[in-house]
C-alpha cells in the first residue's frame, strides 16, 4: 500500500531555497590560546569552493567592539552575517552611550543564543565561531558550534584543528605563557594542519588581543621541511607502492 | 539443448549473493541492522630511526561504545624479523596477518632466506584488493631485511604507502600531529622509543576508541625487541590507599579431594613402525 511521503513538519520543496542546505565558499580551522596578557588566535586566508582554492585573501578573524576577536570557520558568507549582526548589537550598545561596553563573555552569549536558534528552525549559519577576548583583565576564550554546542576552555579550535592542534595544546599549553612562545605553539599547530588538512592554505593571520587592545598581523607564511631522504625515492625497493 | 541451470560448484572468495538482501533489510526496518563487528578502533603508528623500524600501538578493543578488551595485543607477528600493526576489524587483522606469515613461514623454508617486508607487503595487498575492502584490515607493516629498514601502510582496499613515519586508525590524526611536530630522521633508539610512546599516548588521551596501554615493538638489524605494554598510562586506582580487601570469608576445616574418575595404568605403546 502506498502511502504519502511525510513532510515531518520541515518546510516544503519551494521553501527549501529559504534555508541553508549546504555551504558552498568554506574556511578551515580556527586556532586560539590564552596567554599571559590575552588571547592569541590563528587562522589561514583560504576561502575554498568546494575542491577549488577560490579565494586566498579571506580575513576569518575580525575584531568585535572594544573587547572581542572573533574567528569563524564554514560558510564565509554566513560569517559575513553574523559581522552584520554584531555590527547592529555593538551600535545599539554604543548609543547608549554608558560607559558600559559588551565584553566577551556577553558576545559570545549573544552568538550562542542566535546560532541555537537558527538550527531550531532548520536553517543554520553554517559556522564554527571562536570568541576571546578581554575585559577588566579577565581573559576569556569559548566557542559556538552551527548547532549551538558551545563552551569555553584555556584552548579552542574548529574543524580539522580538533584532531590535529588540540592534541598538541593539550599537552604543550601552560598558564602564563608569553606571547613569544604562545605565537610559537600556535605556529605549530597551524604548522601540522597545513600539511595534514587539505583545504589549508600557506597564508596565515595571526590576532593578538589585550586589555590594550586588538592587533591582527599581516598575512605572513610558515616554513615547511620536505627535504627527507625516505622522501626522494619512497618505493625503491617497493614496486607499485605510492 | 537443456535449459536447466548449470551446477557450479561455489569458487573461492567472498560470496556477494546476500549483499543485496542485507542493504534491503537494513533500509526497510530501521531496528534490523546487521551486528556490528569488533574493532580496534585504534591508534598506530610506525617509525624508521638509524638502526630499524619502531612499531607502537595502543591495546584498547572496542564493540561500539563498549571496551571488549581492555589489553588486546594490536603488534602481530609476520616474520622474525617483521611485525605488523593493525586498525580495523579485529577478526580481520588477526586473521590476514595469521595467515600471511604462515605463507611467509612455508616461503622461507622453501627459499632458505629471511623473509623480506615487500613480501608481506605485497601478499597482503593482493589479498586485501582481491576482497575489493569488505576485509576492513588497515595495517602498518615494518621489518628489517637484507634490503634495510622499511615501513609501509595497508588500506584497507588494497594500496599501499611508503613512508618514513606512518600512523593509522582512529587516533591516527592525533599520532600524526605528534609525529608531523617532533619526527625528524636518524632518530637514536631511546628517541624513537619516547617519539612512538608519546604519539600513542596522544592518541590514547585524545581519541575515544583508543585507550589503556602503550605496546612497542623496536626491530632492529637481526634482532628485535617487543615491548609489550611498555607504558601503562592507566593504572586501576583504589578510593582508598589500602585498596580492596574482600571481607572474611568462612574458615577451611577439612580437605577431601575424590577423583570422579578411576585411573587406570596404560601398557606403554608398542611403536608398530619398528621393524
Amino acid at each position: 500500500m502506498d502511502q504519502k511521503p511525510s513532510n515531518c513538519g520541515l518546510p516544503s520543496l519551494e521553501a527549501d531555497s529559504q534555508r541553508t542546505l549546504y555551504p558552498y565558499v568554506t574556511g578551515t580551522s580556527v586556532v586560539a590560546l590564552k596567554y599571559k596578557d590575552g588571547i592569541l588566535m590563528a587562522a589561514d586566508m583560504g576561502g575554498s569552493y568546494g575542491s577549488t582554492l577560490r579565494y586566498k585573501s579571506v580575513e576569518r578573524i575580525k575584531p568585535i567592539g572594544k573587547h572581542s576577536l572573533l574567528g569563524a570557520s564554514g560558510e564565509l558568507s554566513d560569517f559575513q552575517e553574523i559581522l552584520r549582526y554584531l555590527d547592529e548589537l555593538i551600535l545599539y550598545d554604543n548609543m547608549w552611550d554608558d560607559g558600559n561596553s559588551l565584553g566577551p563573555k556577553e558576545v559570545h552569549s549573544y552568538l550562542t543564543r542566535v546560532m541555537y536558534n537558527r538550527r531550531n528552525k532548520f536553517n543554520p549559519l553554517w559556522n564554527s565561531l571562536v570568541l576571546g577576548g578581554v575585559k577588566n583583565g579577565q581573559r576569556y576564550l569559548g566557542t559556538v558550534s552551527m548547532i549551538g554546542v558551545n563552551f569555553e576552555d584555556n584552548h579552542v579550535a574548529t574543524g580539522f584543528g580538533n584532531h590535529l592542534a588540540r592534541p598538541i595544546l593539550r599537552e604543550e599549553w601552560h598558564e602564563n605563557l608569553s606571547f613569544e612562545d604562545g605565537v610559537r605553539l600556535l605556529e605549530k599547530c597551524m604548522r601540522v594542519l597545513l600539511y595534514r588538512d587539505r583545504s589549508a592554505v600557506n597564508k596565515f593571520q595571526v590576532a593578538k588581543i589585550t586589555e590594550e587592545g586588538v592587533t591582527i598581523s599581516q598575512p605572513y607564511s610558515l616554513k615547511t621541511s620536505w627535504g627527507f631522504s625516505a622522501f626522494k625515492n619512497p618505493t625503491l625497493g617497493a614496486e607499485g607502492s605510492w | 539443448m537443456s535449459t536447466q541451470m548449470v551446477e557450479v560448484p561455489p569458487k573461492g572468495g567472498f560470496s556477494f549473493d546476500l549483499c543485496r538482501r542485507n542493504a534491503m533489510l537494513a533500509k526497510k526496518s530501521e531496528g534490523a541492522k546487521a551486528p556490528s563487528f569488533r574493532k580496534t578502533g585504534t591508534t598506530i603508528v610506525g617509525l624508521i630511526f638509524q638502526d630499524g623500524v619502531i612499531l607502537g600501538a595502543d591495546t584498547r578493543a572496542t564493540e561500539g561504545p563498549i571496551v571488549a578488551d581492555k589489553n588486546c595485543e594490536k603488534i602481530h607477528y609476520i616474520a622474525p624479523n617483521i611485525y605488523c600493526c593493525g586498525a580495523g576489524t579485529a577478526a580481520d587483522t588477526e586473521a590476514v596477518t595469521d595467515m600471511v606469515s604462515s605463507q611467509l613461514q612455508l616461503h622461507r623454508y622453501h627459499t632458505s632466506r629471511e623473509s623480506r617486508v615487500v613480501t608481506a607487503l605485497t601478499l597482503l595487498k593482493r589479498h586485501l584488493f582481491n576482497y575489493q575492502g569488505y576485509v576492513q584490515a588497515a595495517l602498518v607493516l615494518g621489518g628489517v631485511d637484507v634490503t634495510g629498514p622499511h615501513l609501509h601502510t595497508i588500506y584497507p582496499h588494497g594500496s599501499t604507502d611508503t613512508l618514513p613515519f606512518a600512523t593509522m586508525g582512529s587516533g591516527s590524526l592525533a599520532a600524526m600531529s605528534v609525529f608531523e611536530d617532533k619526527f625528524k630522521e636518524g632518530l637514536t633508539r631511546e628517541e624513537g622509543i619516547k617519539l612512538v610512546t608519546e604519539a600513542i599516548c596522544a592518541g590514547i588521551f585524545n581519541d575515544l576508541g583508543s585507550g589503556s596501554n602503550v605496546d612497542v615493538c623496536v626491530i632492529t638489524k637481526g634482532d628485535k625487541e617487543y615491548l609489550r605494554n611498555h607504558l601503562m598510562p592507566n593504572p586501576r586506582t583504589y578510593v582508598s590507599e589500602k585498596g580492596y580487601t574482600f571481607p572474611k570469608k568462612t574458615e577451611v576445616l577439612l580437605t577431601k579431594i575424590t577423583p570422579l574418575k578411576e585411573t587406570e595404568e596404560i601398557p606403554e605403546a608398542r611403536d608398530d613402525m619398528e621393524e
